[in-house]
C-alpha cells in the first residue's frame, strides 16, 4: 500500500466519485433527518429545528416502547431461527464434495436475488385463508375422515399475526445468514476437529467446544447482517402482519406517509440507527476479542 | 573497467527501522553477484531499489554509469525475476514473455522472433500457448526468466528465485542459472538467504546483516577467510572458541582459549583483548588416542551426540571447560566403532586452519 | 448378512443422512413458494388454487396493464443506470481504499460501509427529506433562469434520476466491497513485474490490474443490478405518480389481494433476475483471452 502523496492524481480520481456521491446522496440527507429529529412541526409542510428533545421523549411513551420491544424480540427470535437453520446448511455445504459446493451455494443464494416483494407475495399465497397450506391441511383433514367425525375443515387464520411475520422474516433472510457462516466454516482448519476427535471428544462435544467457538466470528457477522435489516423491516410486517404485528419500521413509515409527523419519524429512525451502531460496536468488540484468543 | 552497477552510500529508512544502512559497492559487468543474508537484513530492499520499485531512499545508484535518481521502474535498463515469479495468470506463456516488448512499443515484427528465442533459451518453446495455471513451479520460473531476459536488460535481478522450488529442482536450477548467465553474458544480481545457493552460483557475494554489508568476497574467500563472527557463522558450520589475547610474536598470536589453554595461532593483523578462534568442523580430526604431532592443536573430549548424514557424520564433542566442538568425519573404515556416545576421543587440527576473529 | 459398506470417515458430515435430509427439506421449503408463484401464473383460474389448466392469458392481462408495464420499464431503466454508475464508482472506491494509505482511512472505510449496514428505511426517509427540501427549493425557480433544468428532468428516463441517484448511493458501496475483496487476493508483484517490464501506470492498470479485477467487477455489477431491482423502501418514499417502480406498483396491488396477473409480472421479473445471474456467471467463468 502506498501513501496518498505518492500519486495524488490517481488518489483523487479514485477517491472523489465515491466520496462525492456518498456525501450528496447519503451523508447530507442523513444529517438533515438527524437535525429534523430535534425539530418541531410548525405547519403541514414546514419543520423548524428548535433543538427540542420532545421527539425522543415521545418515543419512550408506553405505546411506542411496546412496539420497539416487540420489534426487538421478533427480530431476535427470527434471527435465532435463521441461525439454527443456516448453520447446519452452511456446515453441510462445506463438507459436501468440492465440485458440488458452488452449485449448492448458488441454490441457497438464488432466492435472495429474487425481489423481496415477490418473495413476500409468494408467501401470502401460501398462508392466506384460501392458500396452499390451508388447502393441504384440509386435504389431510378429509383424508383422516375428520370431516365425517368432527365436521368440515375450518381454515386456519395463518396470516396477520406475529407468527406469520416471524416465518416471513426467516424465509426472507435465511440465505443471507448462510454466507458469512459458510465463509468461516470453509476456512476452519479440519485438523482442529480431527485433533479434538483424536483426543477423545465425541462428535457432539467437538461441535460445541471446537467448531462453534472457532466459527464464532462468522456467527456474529451473520447475526448482525440479519438482525439489523430485520429490525427496520417494513414490508414483511406490513404485508404478513397486517395491523396486528406492527413493527418500528411501520411506525416510521407511517410518520412520513399518513401521520405526517416528520420530526418524530426522524427521531425514531435515528433510534434505529443508534441500535445499529451499538450492534456494530459489539461485533467489533467480539471480533477483536476472538482474534486475540485464537491468535490469528 | 566501469562498474555496471554502482551503489553509493545508499540508505533506506522505514518508520522505526533502517532497512539499508549506508551501503556502497560496485558490481562489474558479466558478474554473477549474490546478496546474501538472513531475512530482514535489507537485501531485498536493496535489490528493489536497484529495480526502482522502492523509492525514497538516500544515496546514489548508478547503472552503466547513469544515475538512476528519479528514473521510474519502467524506464530502468534492468529486469527482475520475482520471488512469486509474478507470471500474469490471465495471459499465455507467450503473451507473458511478449508483454514487456509490447508495452514499450517494440515493432511487432521483432516481437515474435525475440519471444521465440527467449522461450527456447529456457526450453519452454513447447509450452508457449499454455496458461500459467497449467505449469509447474519450475516451469513458471522459466517463464519469469524468459520474460525478463527478452528485454535484454543490462542487469537481471533475481529475488529469492529458487525458494519456492523443492530441493532436487532447486539444485538443478542453480546449475542452470549459472549456465544461462555464462551463455548470455549479462550481469545477474541474486538475492538469497540460502548460503549453498550463493556459494555454488555466484562469482562474488555480499553478506548483509542489519542493513549493512559485512563482507564482499568470492565464495572461497568468504568461506575460508570470513572477517567476522557473523559471516563465519552464517556461511557454513563453524566452531567458535572464546579467547583472550596474551601477546603477539613472529609465530602468531598467543592467547588463552576456553578449553584449549595457551595456544599460538598464525595471525597477521592486530588484535588485543577478547577475540574468537574459529575452526571449520571438517578441519578437525577425530582420533581414538592422543595425536603424535606436537605442532597440532589438540585436546581431549567425550562424544555427546552423533548426527548421521550418510556420507558424513557430524559429531559433537564435549571438552574441558564445557567447550563444545563439532567435527565432520567421513563415514569410512577409519571411524568404525569410534562414533559412540560417551566415548573418550581426541580432537586435533593444524594451527593454520584457525581463524582469529576480532569482530 | 450382507450389509452395504457405507464407510463414513469421522469428518464426512456431508454423507450424514440427517444433514442431507435437513438440507433437502430446507431447499424444498425455500423454493416451493416461488415455484408455486410461477406455476399459478399459468393457472387458468382467478381465485381457486386448484390447477384448472394451462394458460398464458394473465401475461396478456399484465401486459395490457399500462401502469404495471410503465412501472416495470421504470424499474429496468433505473436498474441499468444504477448498475453502470454504481459499478464505476464502486470500482474506483475499491481501488482507492485498496491502494492508498491516507489520514483518517479507517473513518473513510467506516462511512463507506454505512449504506450497507444501516436499515434501509433510514436511507429511504433520508432521501425523501432531502428531495423534498431540494424540490421545494427548485420550485422557487419554476419561472426563473433554471427553468430548463426542471424541464429536462421531467423527460423519461431523466425523471427517474432522483431515484437512480439514491439507488447508486446505496449500491456502490456493495460493489466496492466485492471488488476490494477480489483485490485483496491480488499479488502486488504482478503490478511491479509489469512496471519492471516497462509498462506505464496506465498500461499496468489496463493490462494487469483490470483483468484481475474483472470477476469482482462483474459480481459487483450483478449485485448492483439486483439491489436496484429489489429495492422497495427507497423508491416507496421517493417515487412520484409518474416514477413508480415495479415493486412499489406490485405493493399497491398486493394490498388488494392475490391475483394471477401479479404472478405473471413477477415471473417475468424472476426470469430477468435469473438471466442476469447466468450471464454474469458466464462472464466470470469465461477464461480471459487477451489475444484473439
Amino acid at each position: 500500500m502506498e501513501s496518498w502523496k505518492e500519486n495524488r492524481i490517481v488518489f483523487w480520481v479514485t477517491a472523489l466519485p465515491g466520496v462525492f456521491w456518498l456525501a450528496v446522496f447519503f451523508l447530507i440527507p442523513l444529517g438533515l433527518i438527524w437535525a429534523m429529529s430535534f425539530g418541531e412541526k410548525t405547519s403541514i409542510l414546514d419543520v423548524e429545528i428548535t433543538g427540542t428533545l420532545a421527539n425522543y421523549v415521545r418515543a419512550f411513551e408506553a405505546v411506542y416502547l411496546k412496539i420497539i420491544w416487540k420489534s426487538i424480540w421478533i427480530s431476535a427470535l427470527s434471527c435465532a431461527l435463521c441461525l439454527a437453520i443456516a448453520y447446519p446448511i452452511a456446515f453441510g455445504i462445506c463438507f459436501s464434495p468440492p465440485n458440488w459446493r458452488p452449485l449448492l451455494l448458488l441454490l441457497i443464494i438464488l432466492p435472495f436475488w429474487i425481489n423481496l416483494l415477490i418473495r413476500t407475495y409468494a408467501l401470502i399465497a401460501v398462508f392466506r385463508t384460501r392458500g396452499t397450506l390451508n388447502f393441504f391441511l384440509e386435504w389431510l383433514w378429509n383424508l383422516a375422515f375428520m370431516d365425517k367425525l368432527i365436521g368440515p375443515y375450518q381454515p386456519l387464520e395463518l396470516l396477520y399475526n406475529n407468527g406469520a411475520v416471524i416465518v416471513g422474516m426467516v424465509y426472507v433472510f435465511m440465505p443471507f445468514m448462510v454466507l458469512p457462516l459458510y465463509a468461516t466454516i470453509e476456512r476452519l482448519d479440519r485438523s482442529y476437529l480431527e485433533a479434538s476427535l483424536d483426543l477423545g471428544a465425541s462428535q457432539w462435544t467437538t461441535f460445541w467446544k471446537v467448531t462453534v467457538p472457532l466459527t464464532m466470528p462468522g456467527i456474529v457477522s451473520g447475526i448482525i447482517l440479519v438482525f439489523i435489516p430485520m429490525l427496520g423491516m417494513f414490508l414483511v410486517p406490513d404485508l404478513l402482519g397486517g395491523t396486528n404485528a406492527i413493527m418500528i419500521g411501520n411506525v416510521i413509515t407511517d410518520q412520513f406517509k399518513a401521520a405526517n409527523d416528520w420530526p418524530f419519524g426522524a427521531a425514531l429512525s435515528f433510534l434505529l440507527m443508534y441500535v445499529t451502531f451499538l450492534a456494530l460496536a459489539l461485533r467489533a468488540f467480539i471480533g477483536s476479542r476472538s482474534r486475540g484468543r485464537v491468535g490469528v | 573497467m566501469q562498474p555496471i552497477v554502482s551503489i553509493q552510500n545508499v540508505t533506506k529508512r522505514y518508520p522505526g527501522v533502517i532497512a539499508v544502512d549506508n551501503v556502497s559497492f560496485d558490481i562489474m559487468p558479466n558478474e554473477f553477484f549474490a546478496l546474501l543474508g538472513p531475512s530482514g537484513c535489507g537485501k531485498t530492499t536493496l535489490l528493489r531499489m536497484i529495480a526502482g520499485l522502492e523509492t525514497g531512499g538516500e544515496g546514489g545508484i548508478l547503472i552503466d554509469g547513469q544515475n538512476m535518481a528519479g528514473v521510474p521502474a519502467n524506464r530502468r535498463p534492468v529486469n527482475m525475476v520475482f520471488q512469486s515469479y509474478a507470471v500474469f495468470p490471465h495471459m499465455t506463456v507467450r503473451d507473458n514473455v511478449a508483454y514487456g516488448l509490447k508495452v514499450t512499443g517494440t515493432p511487432s515484427a521483432e516481437v515474435g522472433p525475440r519471444v521465440e528465442e527467449a522461450l527456447e533459451m529456457v526450453q519452454m518453446g513447447a509450452m508457449a500457448d499454455r496458461k500459467p495455471d497449467q505449469l509447474s513451479g519450475g516451469q513458471r520460473q522459466r517463464v519469469a526468466l524468459a520474460r525478463a531476459l527478452v528485454k535484454r536488460p543490462k542487469v537481471l535481478l533475481l529475488d529469492e528465485p529458487l525458494s519456492a522450488l523443492d530441493a532436487k529442482l532447486r539444485e538443478h536450477m542453480q546449475l542452470e542459472l549459472a549456465r544461462l548467465q555464462q551463455a548470455i553474458g549479462i550481469t545477474f544480481i541474486i538475492v538469497t538467504h540460502d548460503q549453498d545457493e550463493a556459494l555454488s552460483m555466484a562469482d562474488r557475494i555480499a553478506v548483509m546483516e542489519k542493513g549493512q554489508v559485512r563482507q564482499i568476497a568470492g565464495p572461497e574467500e568468504l568461506y575460508e577467510k570470513p572477517k567476522s563472527r557473523f559471516v563465519a557463522d552464517f556461511i557454513g558450520k563453524i566452531n567458535l572458541i572464546d579467547a583472550e589475547v596474551s601477546g603477539a610474536s613472529k609465530a602468531g598470536l598467543a592467547c588463552a582459549a576456553k578449553g584449549l589453554g595457551k595456544v599460538t595461532v598464525p595471525f597477521d593483523g592486530k588484535a588485543s583483548g577478547k577475540v574468537s578462534l574459529a575452526v571449520r568442523p571438517e578441519k578437525l580430526d577425530l582420533l581414538a588416542r592422543a595425536p603424535a604431532s606436537k605442532t597440532n592443536i589438540s585436546l581431549k573430549g567425550e562424544i555427546r551426540d552423533v548426527a548421521y548424514y550418510g556420507d558424513v557424520s557430524n559429531v559433537f564433542v564435549t571438552c574441558a571447560d564445557g567447550l563444545e566442538l563439532q567435527v565432520n568425519v567421513q563415514n569410512d573404515r577409519a571411524v568404525d566403532g569410534l562414533l559412540e556416545k560417551g566415548r573418550a576421543v581426541w580432537l586435533s587440527w593444524h594451527p593454520e586452519d584457525t581463524l582469529v576473529l576480532t569482530q | 448378512m450382507a450389509r452395504r459398506n457405507t464407510s463414513r470417515g469421522p469428518l464426512d458430515y456431508g454423507k450424514s443422512p440427517w444433514l442431507i435430509g435437513f438440507g433437502i427439506l430446507v431447499f424444498v421449503l425455500l423454493y416451493a413458494p416461488i415455484v408455486q408463484l410461477i406455476a399459478f401464473s399459468f393457472n387458468d383460474s382467478r381465485r381457486n388454487i386448484v390447477w384448472q389448466g394451462f394458460t398464458t392469458k394473465y401475461y396478456k392481462v399484465a401486459w395490457e396493464n399500462v401502469a404495471l408495464v410503465e412501472a416495470f420499464t421504470n424499474s429496468i431503466a433505473i436498474a441499468v443506470m444504477c448498475t453502470i454508475f454504481a459499478t464505476i464508482i464502486g470500482t474506483a472506491t475499491a481501488l482507492w481504499l485498496w491502494r492508498f494509505r491516507f489520514p483518517f482511512k479507517a473513518a473513510a472505510e467506516g462511512v463507506m460501509a454505512l449504506p450497507i449496514v444501516i436499515p434501509e428505511i433510514c436511507m429511504g426517509i433520508a432521501v425523501l427529506v432531502m428531495y423534498s427540501r431540494v424540490g421545494g427549493w427548485m420550485r422557487t425557480f419554476e419561472s426563473g433562469p433554471i427553468h430548463w433544468w426542471n424541464e429536462l428532468f421531467s423527460i423519461w428516463p431523466l425523471n427517474l434520476a432522483a431515484i437512480t441517484a439514491a439507488h447508486i448511493a446505496f449500491a456502490f458501496p456493495f460493489v466496492a466491497v466485492v471488488v476490494r475483496a477480489r483485490l485483496a487476493g491480488f499479488n502486488r508483484e504482478l503490478e511491479e513485474a509489469s512496471k519492471d517490464l516497462g509498462a506505464s501506470e496506465w498500461q499496468t492498470f489496463v493490462n494487469v490490474v483490470l483483468p484481475f479485477m474483472k470477476p469482482g467487477i462483474i459480481a459487483g455489477a450483478l449485485l448492483a443490478f439486483t439491489l436496484s431491482l429489489d429495492d422497495f423502501v427507497i423508491t416507496f418514499f421517493t417515487a412520484g405518480p409518474e416514477t413508480n417502480t415495479f415493486p412499489v406498483k406490485v405493493y399497491s396491488l398486493v394490498r388488494r389481494g392475490v391475483s394471477p396477473d401479479i404472478n405473471a409480472a413477477s415471473t417475468v421479473l424472476i426470469v430477468i433476475t435469473l438471466v442476469a445471474t447466468v450471464i454474469a456467471m458466464r462472464l466470470q467463468q469465461q477464461p480471459d483471452k487477451s489475444k484473439g
